[in-house]
């Protein structure tokens, strides 16, 4: 796809890579957006996939290619994925509780259609708080994730070369985390073994182009 | 002492031998547990919409890279939580059987099975019907004994 940022591979512990040798970390850096509501476009696309989502196609999700990956990589790394559930999973669930999907945002919007598009999920950092590529690493003892949360050694994160960004599939740092100030993202997918390279490159184009697209307007 | 102490090339080997082996063991217990896995998520779906699966295993803290043992607990854990599901199944699938059997016996004669009542539910269909014996108009077909099923419409309506 042609005006696409370039997508780059961060570095995977060797420890980890030889356990999962699939597992990859993409990312590309992007322009923040500078509007506030979400481009109409994406918000039909969001309304559309909440007229799709019924109680029926949310208990199916977990046997579908995808999300059926991602709950057997929960297990693998430790994560009940019915008490911590998978990030398509809990927007399937979201979209059943509220009704729909309720815009957060441009941003929060991109990722979210990347998500139930791709059954991917996408994060979005500042990219002035990154240093470096992002990879994915085990935590060192006493490693912390901002200034509150400590974290337990080997605990896999997200990180630059300095530093833990985001506990994998959970929580940000709040440092690195976009704010009205963000010129930049840099937006990152974790591709899990299962997962066709595709999907998680779908997920970063899918979120770009929202952005773009609200750029455009 | 010192001699059994020291690292021989042979030691070294035997190291490196057992960490092969479990890298193997582990990587077999990830495909374990992600058949498991999935054969849970199947009867999770297949038990809707009653549900009653239980899915739970024990936290495992993640997350993170998980050890030998870590991994075969939790592939013990999921297997029987499969099995707990597939008897649960089992057991839901008997009923249902012998609910349809009771319907054919109540179609074929009714006058032998006065007032029974089988729920769409109990025969694992969707929709909140219930088939039911009843007498045809009324006091005069219970006298004469004139007894036929009937399904009832629809669920009731929301207060």
């Amino acid at each position: 796809m042609s005006g696409d940022a370039a997508i780059d591979l961060g570095p995977v512990a060797p420890a980890i890579a030889a356990e999962f040798p699939d597992l990859q970390v993409l990312s590309c850096e992007v322009p923040a957006p500078a509007a506030r509501s979400t481009d109409p476009g994406t918000r039909e696309r969001l309304e559309l996939m909440a007229s799709r989502m019924r109680g029926g196609r949310a208990v199916e999700l977990r046997r579908e290619p995808v999300p059926a990956a991602y709950r057997v990589f929960f297990r693998h790394i430790g994560i009940d994925p019915d008490s911590a559930r998978t990030p398509v999973e809990a927007a399937a669930l979201a979209r059943l509780v509220e009704g729909g999907h309720r815009s957060r945002g441009p941003l929060a919007d991109a990722l979210l259609l990347a998500l139930l598009d791709t059954a991917v999920p996408v994060n979005a950092f500042d990219a002035e708080a990154v240093g470096g590529p992002v990879g994915l690493r085990g935590a060192a003892a006493g490693e912390r994730l901002g200034e509150a949360r400590a974290l337990r050694s080997g605990q896999l994160v997200l990180a630059d070369e300095q530093r833990p960004l985001a506990e994998l599939f959970g929580e940000l740092d709040p440092a690195a985390m976009p704010d009205r100030h963000s010129s930049r993202l840099r937006l990152v997918a974790v591709r899990i073994p299962g997962v066709p390279p595709i999907h998680a490159e779908e997920a970063l184009w899918t979120c770009q182009e929202s952005l773009a697209a609200g750029l455009a307007e | 002492m010192t001699l059994l102490d020291a690292p021989t090339r042979e030691t070294a080997a035997e190291a490196r031998a057992t960490e092969v082996d479990e890298a193997a063991a582990r990587r077999l217990l990830r495909a374990q547990i992600g058949r498991l896995e999935h054969r849970l998520s199947c009867a999770v779906v297949d038990s809707m919409p009653d549900g009653g699966i239980e899915t739970a295993v024990p936290a495992l803290r993640g997350p993170r890279v998980l050890g030998l043992g870590e991994l075969e607990r939790l592939r013990d854990a999921l297997a029987m939580r499969v099995a707990d599901a597939r008897a649960l199944l089992e057991e839901r699938a008997r009923h249902r059987e012998d609910a349809r059997l009771r319907l054919e016996r109540m179609l074929l004669d009714p006058g032998h099975h006065r007032h029974v009542r089988i729920s769409r539910r109990e025969l694992g269909e969707g929709g909140c019907g219930v088939w039911h014996v009843k007498p045809r108009v009324g006091l005069v077909g219970r006298l004469m004994g004139w007894w036929h099923v009937k399904l009832s419409s629809g669920c009731p309506l929301a207060t």
